[in-house]
């Protein structure tokens, strides 16, 4: 049953990955587009999660763990640049 | 067999609050209002997948398994200081709102005070 419900919710973050995909190429400004690839970056991070339960292993945590850790110093760094013009001053 | 149907209530659950926030930002209409979809829906939703990865490996290896929730620590802890960070910088950048936008004539006041030198 957990396999079933695996494969279902990978399918919905699939979608929700198309949609991001397309706020991402289209959207208006920069800023439209960082918040786009921060939510990439979460829910890649739930397949991966998604991709352990299915396998029935726990190898992909760090994976996981390292992937969150490096959206949020893009992320940061990206609007760092914006705000100041220079990532380290 | 009953671990296995709550770990799948939460996988559910957790799927459709990150699908519920990729919609908010693919239809939304204004970037201070995308900005609300990802950081609470999404930040739910990957919470509720922890939670269920927790419950699932914790009785399947007989212990438990608190690596996951480093994950989601982490993530509570930066999706509040990502938003921070993006709503700053768009005051910056001065994007556009919409045109019934409470408290429009506010925002140039909220620029010029963090536009002020530090010393």
């Amino acid at each position: 049953m957990l396999s079933y419900a695996a494969i279902f919710v990978s399918t919905l973050i699939g979608f929700s990955l198309l949609l991001n995909l397309w706020r991402f190429i289209k959207g208006p400004h920069m800023l439209d587009r960082i918040i786009a690839l921060d939510t990439m970056y979460i829910n890649a991070i739930a397949l991966i999660i998604l991709l352990g339960i299915f396998l029935e292993t726990t190898l992909y945590y760090e994976g996981a763990l390292l992937i969150a850790m490096l959206g949020f110093v893009s992320t940061s760094a990206v609007c760092k640049f914006i705000l100041r013009g220079d990532i380290i001053e | 067999m009953i671990v296995e149907l709550i770990s799948s209530i939460f996988l559910i659950i957790g799927g459709v609050f990150l699908l519920v926030g990729s919609v908010g930002l693919f239809r939304l209409p204004d970037f201070y209002m995308r900005l609300h979809a990802p950081t609470k829906a999404s930040t739910l939703g990957i919470g509720a997948i922890l939670v269920a990865s927790i419950i699932f490996f914790s009785f399947k290896e007989e212990g438990i398994n608190i690596q996951e929730m480093l994950i989601t620590l982490f993530i509570f802890l930066t999706a509040p200081i990502t938003a921070h960070m993006l709503s700053k910088a768009a005051l910056h950048v001065r994007l556009p709102t919409e045109p019934h936008t409470l408290n429009r004539d506010k925002v140039e006041q909220i620029r010029t005070r963090q536009a002020e030198p530090k010393d």
